[in-house]
């Protein structure tokens, strides 16, 4: 609010009418109104019920899955239909089944290497920025940008061949530490603009405390670039843990959709012309990937209020 | 001038910096390294051949010095261009292994890019021209569709539908081992194998350049200048390709120049789909494999590819924008 003029026309109610409007799509936009923006967006909200049919079937896999995804008792080659839903593969596993628990484990990869990247993000872009020009910044930035500019898949790879360990928490683990920079980045930029904003000078003025300035009034001006970032690399964890399985470098506890695909291609589903085995996982991920996808449509949309008007 | 200096100095100084991790990722882990990895490919028990450790050793480059010593001989290793042996494809060198890939890939990944930023390009420019048209929504939504799917997906279902059940096209490689040397069978051999590659990166591809370009062009078209072409009586023709294309051209443009580095890292996920014999399959193969030497010279050309095409679209932008001159 510091920043509105004072008003030299003779007409205070209509000024203070609008600075009133002003503060009010100000709540709207960091308080809990941002969720009616993002519902009043038809992507968004079919992202949001799309996004919430995964954890749905996440949260009731053991419900719903007939069987174990790993599973191999069946008969193997049989065709969809009767016991088991989309048949089996050529080692004797549910299709159906591990196609539901694998739901669990593209969750699980984009959740907490979204989070910890955008964690990561946020502490390196947050110091940079505030230490602007400092030898402190100059480091972050270098870092920064040799992450930037290093290509993120053979760097992953190169790290998981190094490795014996093969869990979902070392993937997301490795995921994590390599996507962080785009996030470091745009946060490093706009805490420079905030940084020498009127209402941050207050604060210190006020005798605020730098972590209490940063928390109280710098991060929440950021929420919705912080969300946006959150989903972006939840997406990027989600395509990176798949391309990984399919290579065969993935985790081999648990059953994703990355690695239903390498057992397909490995055990020759193309050959034998088992096509269900083939289409459901691909189709799986591109499902969660457009949710994910469409939500973060939506968070545009809170960010950028112009965007609203031709929705 | 000073704008292009310090490009250079910080090119020099993210150079030294990737090669340096490089450099340390093998040495992360406790113990010897040399012995450690011999040891993670062949088991604990087995004879060791002494050529391998030695092999190991170049690769490190002499792990019984302490570490700047080791760090100075890589450095001297990576001046004479010298990686060592492959160990898979054992007695060939990492440089010739990597030398027969490269060609494969440059063809295939450079060609597929091009032809995806003009074709990506030109439906972006088009798409923003016509803002909200039905043209712009197909366009839009196609692809924000088509940039969900997974790329290994797609090479698989175009494999299965026009390699094993139409049978239009080989199911693997990049030609037919039977026939070596350079003639027209070999090339149109050649083709016929890259083709369902190509198929994929090409309807993959354009989908980044489509949503850039419509972007910036959408932000030109709402600048003054275009404004005042109106007013002045331009024709539309002309406002759209001299004015408006033409400046949102300008980030995709640097766009191509990055994307043309990140060609050395060959298209890992699409190139072991169909098992084609170029840059990506091989670091698939020395990632699985435990090839070490193979794996870490792979992924420093990779490295160095995108950051001299880093630098390219760096001074290709101070050229063509004199605003990045001035800023810096």
């Amino acid at each position: 609010m510091s920043e509105n003029p004072s008003n030299p026309t003779p007409a205070p109610d209509v000024a203070d009418l609008a600075l009133a409007e002003a503060e009010q799509t100000d709540r709207i936009d960091h308080g809990p109104g941002w969720f009616r923006i993002l519902w009043s967006s038809r992507k968004a909200r079919a992202g949001i019920v799309l996004l919430g049919l995964y954890v749905l079937l996440a949260i009731l896999a053991p419900v719903i899955a007939p069987y174990r995804g790993d599973d191999t008792s069946f008969a193997p080659v049989l065709l969809p239909g009767g016991e088991h839903l989309m048949g089996t593969t050529t080692q004797g596993a549910d299709i159906f089944s591990q196609l539901i628990w694998g739901t669990r484990v593209s969750l699980v990869v984009g959740l907490f290497g979204g989070l910890f990247a955008t964690a990561v993000g946020l502490v390196i872009g947050l110091t940079s920025g505030y230490f602007e020009g400092t030898w402190i910044d100059d480091v972050l930035s270098l870092l920064t940008n040799v992450a930037l500019v290093v290509p993120t898949l053979p760097l992953i790879i190169t790290l998981m061949a190094y490795s014996e360990v093969r869990s979902i928490w070392f993937t997301i683990l490795i995921i994590g530490i390599i996507s962080w920079a785009g996030a470091a980045r745009s946060k490093r930029a706009l805490m420079i603009t905030l940084r020498h904003r009127d209402f941050v000078t207050a604060a210190k003025f006020a005798g605020d405390r730098t972590p209490t300035i940063i928390a109280r009034e710098i991060l929440p001006q950021m929420t919705s670039l912080v969300a946006a970032g959150f989903f972006g690399a939840a997406t990027g964890a989600i395509g990176a843990e798949a391309g990984l399985s399919f290579l065969g470098l993935g985790n081999t506890e648990s059953v994703s959709w990355g690695t239903m695909l390498y057992q397909a291609q490995l055990q020759g589903a193309l050959a034998q012309g088992l096509w269900v085995w083939l289409l459901v996982p691909g189709l799986a991920l591109s499902g969660l990937i457009m949710a994910l996808t469409l939500i973060n449509f939506g968070i545009d949309l809170i960010s950028n209020p112009h965007l609203r008007e031709d929705g | 001038m000073k704008y292009f200096l310090r490009r250079i100095g910080y090119f020099l100084l993210t150079l030294w910096a990737a090669i340096t991790l490089n450099f340390l990722i093998p040495r992360l882990q406790p113990g010897d390294p040399a012995e450690l990895m011999i040891r993670q490919i062949s088991g604990r028990d087995t004879e060791i051949d002494p050529a391998r450790i030695e092999a190991m050793r170049v690769m490190l480059g002499q792990p019984d010095g302490n570490l700047f010593e080791q760090y100075l001989a890589y450095l001297g290793q990576l001046a004479r261009g010298d990686f060592g042996y492959s160990y898979t494809y054992f007695p060939a060198t990492v440089t010739d292994v990597i030398g027969r890939a490269l060609l494969w890939t440059l063809v295939l990944v450079g060609v597929t890019l091009v032809l995806s930023f003009v074709l990506g390009t030109v439906l972006g420019a088009f798409a923003a021209w016509w803002r909200n048209s039905p043209f712009d929504s197909i366009v839009t939504l196609g692809s924000t569709f088509v940039g969900t799917l997974q790329s290994f997906w797609v090479a698989l279902l175009l494999l299965f539908v026009f390699g094993y059940v139409l049978g239009w096209f080989p199911t693997a490689g990049g030609y037919e081992a039977s026939m070596p040397g350079l003639n027209l069978e070999f090339l149109l051999d050649a083709v016929k194998h890259s083709v369902l590659p190509a198929a994929v990166l090409m309807l993959l591809g354009p989908v980044g350049w489509v949503l850039g370009m419509r972007n910036t062009m959408i932000l030109n078209l709402g600048e003054d200048y275009i404004r005042l072409a109106r007013a002045k009586g331009v024709p539309d023709k002309q406002i759209a390709l001299r004015y408006a294309a033409r400046n949102a051209l300008l980030p995709s443009v640097t766009g191509l120049a990055m994307a043309l580095g990140g060609i050395l890292g060959g298209q890992i996920l699409i190139e072991t789909t169909f098992d084609y014999p170029g840059l990506g399959r091989l670091m698939q193969q020395a990632a699985s494999g435990k090839d070490y030497p193979l794996l870490q010279a792979l992924l420093l050309f990779t490295i160095v590819g995108t950051l001299v095409a880093n630098l390219v679209a760096d001074m290709l932008y101070g050229v063509l924008d004199p605003r990045a001159r001035k800023a810096a």
